[in-house]
C-alpha cells in the first residue's frame, strides 16, 4: 500500500462499532459484536461497515448500492435512530462512546443488518403509486401543471423508499398491518397531483382501520427521513383530505 | 479484533437484543399520553363500580381518606392534567394548519402549564390529605 498517497494532514482514529449480528442458520436471536475500526473524519458509518467487511469479517451482511443517499438501500438503526449509513458522518456521532448499529425494526430480520422489505413494498403498491389519468394530453404535449399546483406535493416527490420512516414508527412495530408513513407519503404524492384522477380511490384505501387513522403523531418518521420530508405533515394532509372526501 | 460483548444495560432497555429507539418530544409525549390514558381509564372503571354499588359507597369513600389514597389522587390529577393538556396539543396538530410545525414548542408549553397547575394543586391537596388524617 502506498502510504505516501494519504495526505499526512488527515488524521485517522479508531472507533468502536457494536453491530447487531444475526445468522439465521445458527442463531436463535441476534447478538452484539464489537469491532475496532480505524476511520478518517470524512468517513461515514457505511465506510466503517465496509472496512469491517473487507478487512475483518467478510460475513458481515448489509445492503448498500449507491453509497450516496439516492437508492435507499442502507437504512439502519444507528445509535437508536433510523439513518442511512451512507449519509451519517462518523464525526457527527459521539465517538467517545461505542456506536451501535442494528437493523431497522418491525420488518422480518433476514441476516445481520438486512430485513425482508417485502411487507414494506406491498403496502407501497397498495396505494397505487402511479399516475392514473382519465384524459389524454394534447397530441405531442405533456400534461400541464402550474407551479403552484406542483408545489403542493413537491415534498413527497423526494421519497427514496428507504423505509427509515415506517420502521421508526411505534405503531408499525406493534401492528405490521399498518400501511406506514412511507406508503402514505407516496399516496400523498399522487393524491395532490392535479394531473391525477384517482385521488378518491386512494383516499378510500387509506380510510381503513390500518390506514391513516393508525397514525398517533409521534413524529419519529419526520425525524428519521433522510430526505427531510415532513412526513407527519403529509399524513396530516391526507387525514384532512379523507375527512373532506377530496384532495 | 472482534469480540462478542454485552452492551451496557442503559443501551438495551427495550426489546431483547435491541436498543431503545431514541425518539424525541413527539414520541415521549405519545408514550406518556397512552400511559396516562390507560391509567385514567382503569381508575374510572373502578370508580364507576364503587359508586354504582350504593351499599359499598360510604365504606369505600371513607377508605379513600388516608395518605396512600391521597398520594394516589395526586398522581391521578397529575395524569389527567397531562392527558388533557397534551390532548389539546394533539387536537391542534390534527386540525390547526400550523400544528405540525409547532408540535415541539406546544409540547414544552404543555409541560410548562402542567408544572404551574400541579405546583398550584399539590401543596393544597397534600395539606388537606395530611391534616385530615389526625381527625
Ligand atoms: C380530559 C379531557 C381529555 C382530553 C382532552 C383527551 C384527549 C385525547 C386525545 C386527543 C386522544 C387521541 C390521542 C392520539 O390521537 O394519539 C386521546 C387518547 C386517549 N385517551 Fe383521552 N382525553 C381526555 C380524557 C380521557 C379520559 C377521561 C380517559 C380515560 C377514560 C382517556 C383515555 C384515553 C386513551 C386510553 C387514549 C388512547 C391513547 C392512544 O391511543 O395512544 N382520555 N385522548
Ligand atoms: S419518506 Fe423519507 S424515510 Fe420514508 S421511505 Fe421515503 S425517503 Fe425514506
Ligand atoms: S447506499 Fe444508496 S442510499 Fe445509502
Amino acid at each position: 500500500m502506498a502510504k505516501t498517497a494519504t495526505p499526512s494532514a488527515v488524521q485517522a482514529f479508531t472507533i468502536q462499532l457494536i453491530v447487531s449480528r444475526f445468522n439465521p442458520e445458527t442463531d436463535e436471536e441476534s447478538r452484539w459484536e464489537s469491532f475496532d475500526v480505524e476511520v478518517f473524519s470524512t468517513d461515514r458509518v457505511l465506510d466503517a461497515l465496509h472496512k469491517i467487511k473487507w478487512e475483518q469479517d467478510g460475513s458481515l451482511t448489509f445492503r448498500r448500492s449507491c453509497a450516496h443517499g439516492v437508492c435507499g438501500s442502507d437504512a439502519m438503526r444507528i445509535n437508536g435512530r433510523n439513518r442511512l449509513a451512507c449519509k451519517t458522518l462518523i464525526k457527527d456521532l459521539d465517538i467517545t462512546k461505542p456506536i451501535y448499529v442494528e437493523a431497522i425494526k418491525g420488518l422480518p430480520l433476514e441476516k445481520d443488518l438486512i430485513v425482508d422489505m417485502e411487507p414494506f413494498f406491498a403496502a407501497y403498491r397498495e396505494v397505487k403509486p402511479f399516475l392514473i389519468a382519465n384524459s389524454k394530453p394534447e397530441k405531442g404535449k405533456e400534461r400541464l401543471q402550474s407551479i403552484e399546483n406542483r408545489e403542493i406535493f413537491d415534498d413527497t416527490t423526494k421519497c427514496i423508499l428507504c423505509a427509515a420512516c415506517t420502521t421508526s414508527c411505534p405503531v408499525f412495530w406493534t401492528d405490521g398491518q399498518y400501511f406506514g408513513p412511507a406508503a402514505i407519503v407516496n399516496a400523498h404524492r399522487f393524491i395532490f397531483d392535479s394531473r391525477d384522477d384517482s385521488a378518491k380511490e386512494r383516499l378510500e384505501i387509506l380510510n381503513d382501520k390500518e390506514g391513516v387513522w393508525r397514525c398517533r403523531t409521534t413524529f419519529n418518521c419526520s425525524e428519521a427521513c433522510p430526505r427531510g420530508i415532513q412526513v407527519t405533515q403529509a399524513i396530516s394532509e391526507v387525514k384532512a383530505a379523507v375527512l373532506r372526501g377530496r384532495p | 479484533m472482534s469480540k462478542v460483548i454485552t452492551p451496557p444495560v442503559s443501551q438495551m432497555k427495550a426489546s431483547r437484543g435491541g436498543t431503545l429507539y431514541r425518539g424525541r418530544e413527539g414520541m415521549w409525549s405519545w408514550v406518556l399520553h397512552r400511559i396516562t390514558g390507560v391509567a385514567i381509564f382503569f381508575f374510572l372503571l373502578v370508580h364507576i363500580l364503587d359508586t354504582a354499588l350504593v351499599r359499598a359507597y360510604n365504606a369505600v369513600i371513607s377508605s379513600y381518606k388516608n395518605p396512600i389514597m391521597g398520594l394516589g389522587e395526586l398522581g391521578l390529577v397529575g395524569a389527567i392534567m397531562f392527558h388533557a393538556l397534551n390532548g389539546l396539543r394533539i387536537i391542534l396538530i390534527d386540525f390547526w394548519s400550523k400544528g405540525v410545525k409547532y408540535q415541539r414548542v406546544m409540547f414544552w408549553v404543555v409541560v410548562g402549564v402542567w408544572v404551574v397547575l400541579f405546583a398550584g394543586f399539590a401543596p393544597r391537596h397534600l395539606i388537606n390529605v395530611f391534616s385530615e388524617v389526625g381527625h
